[in-house]
């Protein structure tokens, strides 16, 4: 089959490699119909993210059909389904409480022993993003095999299209509980840093939970004029200084609850990010955190700080005072796909939830380099690309 | 075998010196949200110990209570030792050790204990060896002392897996 994979730091390519087999007794194989590129597959295309293999498939949103399951699959040959990017076996403790990833089971034992060490406990398992994850291959393929198969896919009924599905498997759930960390309230305001996905899904899901006003924060205006459409306020942070603005449209009180949208590879010229991102390019597992210092100081006394953006190793100068003396809550986290598939899918099937709009380019597979060079190069423009493997 | 606390309440195997009475101690505790009886019947069958643990080439019974065991070393090599049961508690713990003629002096004990709450049962591996000196001493020593932890921390984390999942999550896109 033909599948897009990893050759080092910006060097990814469409080869032929091996079809995929059923191995384990509750595995899937998929045929892809559609699969994205995620903000998160930039960190390994930037080579920030530990663990690649050269030849590695890349991929973790995805959906497609049903082409072959195995003895204790509860899946169906030809049932159209999208895959949660979380690899989790349904039945540990962690699944049990819905933390779905913080699966002790998906990431196999000799691929826990590295981030056992970095983060004293072993992480979950995903698809396509590095083996410290477990090195399962990725969706961004013709094909793709699906362990668990289960507990993870969920069956799509007939009449929605992949473009308004497809995104369950991330980004939307992302968004969602990201939103869901920041613990809104109605008489809230929210802030969310950065304007990509994610950002733009918590945006939504904010203003589906009732927040008073919700500010995005982004430097490319087309980024924020997708934000506006949902009704929020916003800051353009390469004109406006964000903390001031953030007092001034709170009336001096500060956001009630803050989210990091952005991650590790935060933009942009600030002291601290240029420090960080000299840091981060000698190899010293260092993150940039300029986007989340900066939440952290503008939100309110006693507010809340949600953090979906993927940080992968350490950060210095964290505000930890701010943290301590104002009294704030943090919840962050990879998210528990599995949590929330049911609910936002029926939500996309009543209208409360478009999906669509994040889409700007749908590309064959084949154009995949092309795809992942244009969405880390022009981010106004190239806000999500679809891949069409078939 | 020894698991006395001295002055904590520290495991053995936690212990900055995890030698005692001779033995070089390693092992692991792992949370299994399966009920206690139901694990320990699993590993009670020794003939199911090959399923999660991958290094064991063949397990041959040689008593009621006695089996030798062929163990795949690095680089090809095998290595052979026979034990004994010595006690057993059922649902509780079971506990093992070298025959006199054994050429790998071992003690061990695996216990199984409710974990709080519904979150199933705790699993205890304690493993005590000395490498015998010579040949075999090294193919011993590279097999337990590379990483003493490592593999009884992997085979813990299958045996959960198996009995969790009902099966071992792997990469591997391929068959053989
Ligand atoms: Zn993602
Ligand atoms: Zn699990």
């Amino acid at each position: 089959m033909r599948a897009l994979t990893w050759h080092g730091i910006n060097d990814v390519r469409v080869d032929t490699v091996p079809d995929p087999e059923i191995i384990n007794p509750r595995d899937a194989i998929l045929r892809i119909t559609s699969t994205a590129i995620c903000g998160s597959d930039l960190h390994l295309y930037d080579g920030v993210i530990p663990g690649m293999k050269q030849g590695d498939v890349l991929g973790h949103e995805f959906m497609g059909i049903v082409e072959e399951v195995g003895p204790n699959s509860s899946l169906e040959v030809g049932q159209r389904v999208v895959v949660p990017f979380t690899i989790s076996c349904g039945h540990c403790f962690f699944c049990q409480q819905q933390q779905f990833s913080a699966c002790d089971n998906g990431n196999p034992v000799e691929n826990q022993d590295a981030s056992e060490k970095l983060y004293g406990h072993a992480m979950g398992a995903a698809f396509g993003y590095s083996h410290l994850t477990g090195g399962y291959a990725g969706g961004q393929a013709e094909y793709v095999r699906v362990p668990f198969s289960d507990v993870g896919p969920i069956v799509i009924p007939d009449g929605l299209d992949d473009e308004q599905v497809l995104f369950l498997s991330d980004i939307l759930p992302t968004g969602w509980m990201a939103a869901e960390n920041a613990g809104i309230g109605p008489d809230d305001t929210v802030a969310v840093w950065g304007c990509g996905p994610v950002g733009l899904f918590a945006v939504q899901s904010a203003m589906i939970m009732g927040a008073a006003q919700v500010i995005a924060i982004d430097h490319h205006p087309h980024r924020l004029e997708l934000a506006a459409r949902f009704g929020a306020r916003t800051i353009n942070f390469e004109q406006t200084h964000v903390d001031e603005a953030l007092m001034e449209m709170t009336g001096g009180l500060g956001p009630d609850a803050v989210i990091d949208a952005v991650g590790m590879e935060a933009h942009g010229f600030a002291l601290d990010n240029v420090v960080d991102a000299v840091k981060q390019k000698v190899g010293v597992g260092a993150d940039r955190g300029h986007a989340l210092r900066q939440a952290i100081l503008a939100v309110r006394k006693g507010g809340r700080v949600s953090v979906p953006g993927v940080y992968g190793g350490m950060l210095d100068k964290w505000p930890l005072g701010a943290m301590m003396e104002k009294g704030l809550e943090l919840r962050s986290g990879q998210t528990h796909v599995q949590r929330y598939t049911r609910d936002l899918l029926e939500r996309i099937q009543r209208g409360e939830i478009d999906s669509t709009f994040l889409i700007s380019h749908c590309l064959p597979l084949e154009e995949a380099p092309t795809g992942y060079k244009n969405f880390r190069d022009k981010q106004n423009e190239w806000t999500k690309v679809v891949l069409r493997p078939h | 075998m020894s698991t006395d606390q001295t002055s904590d309440s520290a495991p053995l195997r936690a212990r900055k010196d995890d030698k005692a009475d001779g033995f070089t101690y390693v092992g692991r505790s792992v949370t299994i949200n399966r009920p206690r009886h139901e694990l320990f019947a699993f590993w009670r069958d020794f003939q199911n110990l090959s399923t999660f643990m991958e290094n064991i080439e063949a397990i041959e019974f040689t008593g009621p209570d006695r089996a030798v065991w062929t163990v795949r070393a690095p680089a090809g090599t095998e290595v052979q030792f026979e034990t004994e049961i010595v006690d057993i508690v059922d649902d509780t713990s079971i506990t093992w050790r070298s025959t006199p003629d054994s050429p790998i002096k071992t003690e061990g004990r695996v216990t199984f204990a409710d974990a709080p709450g519904n979150r199933g049962t705790i699993v205890t591996a304690d493993i005590g060896y000395t490498p015998p000196a010579g040949d075999l001493g090294r193919v011993v020593a590279k097999l337990f002392m590379a990483e003493p932890n490592i593999q009884a921390r992997h085979e813990l984390k299958r045996f959960k897996m198996l009995m969790e999942a009902g099966e071992i999550a792997t990469p591997i896109n391929h068959r053989n």
